[in-house]
């Protein structure tokens, strides 16, 4: 029944990163598409330009070339057009032609008269004039040149003025633009493609990630393969270290639904057959010994339940609140000051050793507390007065102990000890046996161990972190 | 199949100078329509083809085309250029389809913007030099031969090339003294196209000139007067005559010889003005010309004539064509055209009388 929602969310997954790729090469195209229109009017405006500097050289070929061939007989200029100039005119081969020669006035001597406006003929003295007009309504380029004479019946200027239209003109314009547009519409493709194909290729951990994570299990909270580029495998770590935590959630609540099961099953029926007792019992000292055993039972329940609970709001929030800077002294003065050892065990002297600087730990205050507490209950509980709670700092470790004056539990009990619900045959009962498992949890959460040692004066629990810089102090 | 044709009016041959008015400079009209009067447009077509040449062509076109009538006239090349430069003007009014030898006027013509465009898979088939712009299109193939009378000229005087003839020309003997004929470029439009193409293709022509001037040749008018003059004895050899125009069948006295140097040869031009009135009925023609029914009654005309047609095997290297390009218009500038007319009249001072 699951299924469907997860398969719908791992469908969604891999649609969006789908069109991560599509919009990538949307982005791409477009830019792709913008550098062709940029090069289309590059190459347009080039072939235009082109078109017009070699056809202008024609022009001005055949102009120099009637301009050359112009003679004066009897006084008159005289041209003898050689076919080459309009050889040269032909080479744009559909162009109607225009050329006419003027003399010093303006007259015509020869060639077309009429049509096209000619240029300011002074200005043409000094170099040729080009200039674009019209021949009978079609669009044509001029050139006008002056040949000077200084002949002894003739001197002045003889205007060779040489156009065609713009046919060949516009169609060398337009070879050359499309050339070029095939040519960057080939590039382009071949760009495209090869965006296409790295794009992919760079996606490619993102797709086997995805389809690593569509088809896995959901029930499955073992860590993924790290392997591939860095931004993949900060998603992996994250991915990792979330269903990690997700899974110690899991475990916890797992252990704390069991435990609870277990631990409570038999109190409850003990105290159920306590209560059952007393009712049935006529004598009444008989009675007055029942309830007291079971206010007992009831009162070991209460201690059961507070480590549970106490134990799962360990695991609950090592996994959950983020660690701050805490100073042991701070935490091993305010459980000497609460004096729950005057209440618990009123015959036993407890004492208090702490320095003058202060003992730094990164670490969560109320799962360190609770794991002190612990420590401090099981050295009242087992140990021989007088017992101290202590905080020192030792080659770079900081650490909080309880320590009483006894020998310490028998070797064969420190195997075992520190396991959940292990109770020692001298257990009185009242103690649910998870103080330990609380401290070891808090060690584990924050970096740190659990030592117990046998000193010369007495047994030591000590519970060690890595020590911080004093000024990390917030 | 016969076809039946009825020429309602092939009639006036008239003589060009004898209607000097503007307007009626054509030497000769006719009317083709197809024999169910069913014609819708009449088509005009001013060309410099002889009527008689061209009839068997022009009744397969309205045989073909029972909506069109032709109205064919036939005009000398000079004048059909001064008609047409006036109707592009608006002067006069157009005809429908132009068709001129003097191709450098037609180019001309062109060149000025006098043409309108068409375009079909027949005018693309056209070779390069035989079309320009889409608005001009040459439609035959003529050689300029040289033609000789063969009682008159013996086989070892024969001039196969323009050396030979240049040699027999400059012969001491009286014997070709005044019995050698070509065109007067000044009153023939193509006789000046010829000689002048002659003076663009090779250095012989000065040494033409010269010999011609020195054997008395004779400028004068017309193929087909000049052909008939060789036939008659009048002279022994015309130089640059239209090959077209020798109907050897007819003229059993005449030779006929492609020059070996060189061969040059003539499209006829075609073009449809751009205010003709029927351009869709002219474009017809002109695609019934090109297409193979056309051309096959064309080569019978002998208006197309291949190499291979040729009394002596030549190779094509030796084919120079008139191409329609605006190279041509030099022919048309007027230095050039009086400098070269002038040279011309150095060479046939006493041409005047014969």
């Amino acid at each position: 029944m699951m299924d469907d929602p997860l398969d719908a969310i791992a469908a969604r997954t891999a649609g969006s990163e789908r069109s991560l790729l599509a919009r990538v090469m949307a982005g791409v195209f477009t830019l792709l598409a913008m550098g062709g229109i940029v090069v289309a009017l590059a190459a347009f405006a080039y072939g235009r330009n082109a078109a017009r500097q070699s056809f202008d050289r024609i022009l001005l070929g055949a102009a120099n070339d009637i301009a050359e061939s112009l003679i004066v007989q009897d006084g008159q200029p005289v041209a003898n057009i050689p076919a080459s100039a309009f050889g040269l005119l032909a080479l744009a081969e559909n162009d109607r032609i225009y050329y006419s020669i003027q003399g010093p006035d303006g007259a015509v001597l020869t060639g077309y008269s009429g049509g096209a406006k000619t240029a300011n003929l002074s200005d043409t003295l000094t170099s040729p004039v080009f200039y674009d007009n019209r021949m009978q309504a079609e669009r044509a380029r001029f050139v006008t040149v002056a040949r000077l004479f200084s002949e002894r019946d003739f001197s002045g200027a003889v205007y060779v003025t040489v156009g065609h239209t713009l046919r060949a003109r516009n169609a060398m314009a337009l070879g050359l633009t499309k050339g070029a547009l095939v040519m960057t519409g080939f590039g382009g493709l071949a760009l495209l493609l090869g965006a296409f194909l790295v794009i992919r290729s760079s996606m490619k951990p993102l797709e086997t990630l995805t389809r690593e994570l569509s088809q896995r299990n959901p029930y499955d909270l073992t860590p993924m393969s790290t392997q591939g580029p860095a931004e993949v495998a900060v998603m992996v770590h994250a991915l990792n270290r979330f269903m990690q935590r997700l899974d110690r959630q899991v475990d916890a609540m797992k252990h704390l639904i069991s435990d609870t099961a277990h631990q409570l099953r038999t109190p409850v029926a003990a105290i159920r057959a306590q209560a059952e007792l007393a009712i049935e019992d006529d004598a009444e000292d008989r009675r007055v010994q029942r309830l007291e055993r079971l206010v007992k039972r009831t009162r070991s329940l209460g201690t059961l339940l507070d480590q549970m609970l106490s134990r799962a709001l360990v695991i609950h929030r090592t996994d959950n609140a983020p660690p701050a800077s805490i100073d042991l002294r701070d935490i091993a003065l305010r459980i000497f000051e609460e004096r729950d050892h005057e209440f618990l065990a009123p015959d036993i002297e407890v004492g208090l050793s702490i320095g003058e600087h202060p003992v730094i730990v990164i670490a969560d205050d109320i799962s360190l507390t609770e794991a002190v507490k612990n420590m401090l209950t099981n050295g009242l509980r087992h140990g021989v007065s007088p017992v101290t709670l202590g905080v020192s700092k030792e080659q770079g470790c900081a650490m909080i102990w309880v320590q009483d004056s006894g020998s310490g539990p028998p070797h064969e009990v420190m195997s075992t000890i520190g396991q959940r619900f292990e109770r020692s045959a001298a257990s009185k009962g009242d103690s649910a046996g998870l103080g330990l498992s609380i401290v070891q949890a808090v060690a584990r959460a924050f970096n740190g161990k659990v030592l117990m040692e046998h000193l010369d004066t007495g047994f030591r629990v000590t519970l060690s972190f890595p020590a911080q810089e004093e000024d990390s102090l917030p | 199949m016969k076809r039946v044709t009825f020429v309602r009016s092939l009639v006036t041959t008239l003589i060009a100078c004898a209607f000097s008015l503007p307007g009626h400079a054509q030497e000769a009209t006719a009317i083709f329509s197809s024999p169910e009067d069913t014609a819708e447009i009449t088509l005009s077509v001013r060309s410099t083809t002889d009527i008689a040449t061209f009839a068997q062509i022009l009744d397969a076109f309205v045989a073909a085309h029972p909506n069109v009538e032709l109205y064919y006239e036939q005009w000398g090349s000079n004048n059909l250029y001064a008609d047409s430069l006036s109707a592009c003007d608006g002067r006069r009014q157009s005809a429908d389809v132009v068709i001129s030898s003097g191709v450098h006027q037609m180019v001309d013509l062109v060149n000025r913007a006098c043409a309108s465009a068409y375009q079909s898979d027949l005018t693309a088939q056209l070779p390069v030099q035989r079309k320009w712009r889409d608005e001009l299109w040459g439609i035959t193939r003529e050689a300029a031969v040289i033609v000789y009378n063969k009682s008159l000229v013996p086989a070892a005087d024969v001039p196969r090339t323009r050396f030979a003839l240049l040699d027999l020309m400059r012969r001491p003997s009286n014997a070709y003294r005044g019995k050698i004929a070509t065109y007067d470029i000044e009153r023939s439009g193509l006789g000046f196209l010829f000689a002048f193409m002659d003076s663009q293709q090779a250095t012989t022509f000065g040494g033409m000139l010269e010999s011609f001037s020195r054997a008395d040749a004779v400028a004068t008018c017309c193929s087909a007067e000049l052909i008939a003059s060789v036939n008659d004895g009048q002279y022994k050899i015309a130089y640059n005559v239209l090959g077209s125009y020798v109907d050897i069948k007819s003229y059993r006295n005449l030779g006929v010889i492609f020059p070996e140097d060189y061969t040059m040869y003539l499209s006829r031009a075609l073009m449809i003005p751009k205010d003709a009135r029927h351009k869709e009925a002219a474009a017809q023609f002109l695609d019934f010309l090109l297409s193979p029914e056309g051309r096959a009654l064309l080569q019978e005309a002998n208006l197309i004539q291949n190499s291979d047609q040729a009394e002596n095997a030549r190779s094509d290297s030796n084919d120079r064509y008139i191409p329609i390009a605006p190279t041509l218009l030099v022919a048309m500038d007027a230095h050039r055209r009086d400098q070269f007319i002038a040279k011309w009249h150095d060479s046939f001072k006493a041409e005047d009388a014969p």
